[in-house]
């Protein structure tokens, strides 16, 4: 860090002076770490190479299983990305004090991992130089048109929603002149902080948190609809909809919690991530298990209660054949392994939520894996024998590089934007007094009565 | 109107494979190698699928020979992106090859599995090269195909009807494996003209349809074995 810079962080005030130091200070664990995840993605852009030059056999896929990883890696990722945006707009709505030091890493997780979701359909090709054809030749009748439509209009919004509460803090950077000036005077788009500005902030931010939650629920539920709109055993299901987005969600709040946890341990947020923050995101999580393993239960026991024979032959394989252990171990991760964690007290601390959240992603991720491959290797035709799906190292590189894309990206946002919003958290305290007095509209007179005495008392 | 349509004998079907075969060489169907084949990659749009019946060794072997049903309500082309697979006003289910994207969509809503991936570019022996039919376009690498009812043999049959002044016959028009069948079991026609043989064979008391329930409406249809 050169002198001036650190001599113009010293005069800042607290909160600057620690969620301004991650933008101008790298450490050496730092460029290791970006080193690795670059390494890791270089690699899987070279697996694709290979797959654009030889084509789509280089995979595991077949006939019948013509969707895998990248079909698998796509709903993955998209559910992350509902951590964000749904989750802090639901926050923000609801008038939930204790977001503000959450929603910016949040937001940041959405916009960065929809790309990296939207691309694994495009990997999954036969013919991605055919891409255009989608807008050229577009038939409004097919589920993938309907997500087309809808994830860029996720993406579209989420990115707006992300950079629109950003503009105070680009501005405060500007000000400051710890960093790129030129960069910060053009993000933040002649912002002044004057009361009129911070009024349309609001009302913005406002309009904007309302807007993008039904287009977050209807990204999910129209990828919920992809499998759902087919004949297919096991797919053609109504709570398909809802399930996904249960399920995106569920994976969503186990995506903030980990990078939660990272983050202030490597940018010592401790007092910004606190045990309250881990406590409230811990019981969305337990609700969340909850509400998981009920639609699960609800799905499995209508198909067996059924019994039609398609259907359950996807189901044996799931339930006790060949699919028994990704099967079960998905409902460790997302169901067992969480709420044993989430409904304790105790265990909803940073390392309690590290597992709980890791363990919830690997049971969502193994959760779309048992959706998309039991289903595809049982024709519905029972004299047709069953197929099978070895996913190759080329889709394995790639997914490995989705993630470590998808990470480092995120580690180089933290160098630019601070990860918590600091205008927020300062609004925060400054409102402190007036969120006490609409907590104590909540009540009846005697208590208000009872703070005014306080109030005078104070003076 | 004519419902171009197929009735199969499984009586008479002795699993052969000749129609498997014709269907090869009539369509360009790319050969694809032992270890592909292993991947279950091999692409024939005519395949004959075996039910065993019972325990070794009184076993029971049913042969169902399968092209693409030919849905009059088909799934496929509801959920391509990019209206790459079609039907037409004579209910022969197309595919565009030269605009399909690859997705593999339409290939996973067909309840039959009939829709074939080029996970390659397509290969053919040397000594096949040289017979590879002229009438038929040969799909490239990522794109999806599919049986036509050998749909180039209708238009070079209409041709030859118009020039010669006359109205299309039954016999004009006959995909390969019907043609090729040695015992007749596979027959084909207008299942709309009840001069043809297929309108009177799909009303037998043995016709019956693929997954019919699913309310896909085929029109290849089975005569069921009497034993």
């Amino acid at each position: 860090m050169k002198r001036e810079v650190a001599e113009k962080l010293e005069g800042m005030s607290a909160d600057e002076r620690i969620l301004l130091r991650p933008l101008v200070e790298t450490s050496r664990g730092f460029y290791v770490m970006a080193g690795l995840l670059g390494a890791v993605t270089l690699w899987g852009l070279f697996a694709y190479y290979l797959q654009v030059r030889y084509g789509l056999g280089r995979t595991g896929l077949n006939r019948p299983e013509y969707w895998g990883i990248y079909i698998i890696s796509f709903v993955f990722f998209i559910g992350i990305s509902h951590a964000g945006t749904l989750i802090s707009a639901i926050l923000r709505v609801s008038n939930a004090e204790w977001r503000r030091s959450i929603t910016r890493s949040a937001e940041l997780i959405t916009v960065l991992v929809i790309g990296f979701g939207a691309i694994q359909p495009i990997i999954d090709l036969g013919r991605p130089d055919r891409l255009f054809n989608v807008l050229f030749n577009a038939q409004l009748r097919s589920p993938l048109l309907w997500d087309v439509i809808s994830i860029g209009l996720y993406f579209t919004a989420s990115s707006i929603y992300l950079y629109v509460p950003l503009i105070p803090d680009l501005a405060r950077i500007r000000d400051s002149g710890i960093k790129a000036p030129r960069l910060y005077k053009f993000l933040a788009a002649g912002y002044q902080d004057t009361p009129e500005q911070r009024a349309r902030l609001h009302k913005v931010i406002g309009i904007l948190s309302i807007a993008v939650i039904p287009i977050a629920i209807s990204v999910h539920t129209v990828i919920g609809w992809i499998f759902a709109m087919t004949l297919r055993p096991m797919w053609h299901s109504t709570i398909f909809g809802p399930y996904f987005v249960i399920g995106a969600i569920h994976s969503g709040i186990a995506a903030i919690l980990v990078a939660m946890v990272v983050l202030r341990r490597a940018y010592h947020l401790e007092d910004y991530f606190k045990p309250v923050h881990f406590d409230y995101l811990g019981r969305m999580l337990l609700v969340f298990s909850l509400l998981w393993f009920y639609f699960t239960f609800a799905e499995y026991l209508t198909v067996f209660y059924g019994a039609e024979p398609a259907e359950m032959r996807t189901f044996w394989a799931k339930v006790s054949g060949r699919y028994a252990v990704p099967f079960w171990t998905m409902v460790a991760g997302c169901f067992l392994i969480p709420f044993a964690l989430m409904a304790r007290r105790s265990t909803r601390s940073p390392p309690g939520v590290l597992v709980a959240g890791i363990a919830v992603m690997i049971g969502m991720w193994l959760e779309r894996y048992n959706i998309v491959v039991p289903t595809s290797v049982n024709p519905i035709w029972e004299i047709e024998s069953p197929g099978q799906y070895l996913p190759s190292w080329i889709e394995l590189s790639i997914m490995a590089a989705t993630f470590s894309g998808f990470i480092l990206l995120y580690m180089v946002a933290t160098k630019f934007v601070p990860i918590i919003s600091i205008w927020e958290i300062e609004e925060g305290r400054e409102e402190s007094a007036e969120v006490a007095e609409r907590v104590a509209g909540y009540l009846p007179e005697p208590y208000r009565k009872l703070l005014d005495f306080r109030a005078i008392g104070d003076e | 109107m004519t419902r171009w349509g197929m009735v199969i004998d499984l009586d008479r079907c002795t699993a052969c494979g000749t129609c498997e075969v014709a269907c090869k060489s009539e369509n360009n169907i790319a050969t694809v190698s032992p270890e592909q084949a292993d991947m279950d990659r091999t692409m024939s749009w005519m395949k004959v699928e075996v039910e065993v019946e019972g325990e070794f060794p009184a076993t029971t072997m049913r042969f169902y020979p399968r092209p693409c049903m030919q849905c009059d309500n088909p799934p496929c082309i509801r959920v391509c992106p990019v209206k790459a697979t079609y039907i037409n006003d004579e209910g022969i289910v197309g595919q565009i090859y030269a605009r399909c994207i690859g997705c593999r969509y339409c290939a996973n809503a067909c309840p039959y599995t009939v829709k074939y991936f080029n996970w390659y570019g397509p290969e053919w022996p040397e000594s096949e090269r040289q017979h590879l039919n002229p009438d038929v376009s040969v799909r490239p690498r990522g794109v999806i195909e599919k049986c036509t009812f050998c749909h180039h043999r209708l238009q070079k049959a209409r041709e030859d009807a118009r020039a010669e002044g006359r109205d299309l016959r039954e016999e004009d028009y006959q995909p390969a494996c019907a043609e090729t069948c040695p015992t007749g079991a596979i027959v084909f026609g207008d299942l709309d003209n009840p001069t043809h043989r297929v309108a009177e064979l799909k009303e037998d008391p043995r016709a019956m349809r693929l997954l019919e329930d699913l309310g896909t409406e085929p029109k290849v249809y089975y005569l069921a074995s009497r034993q």
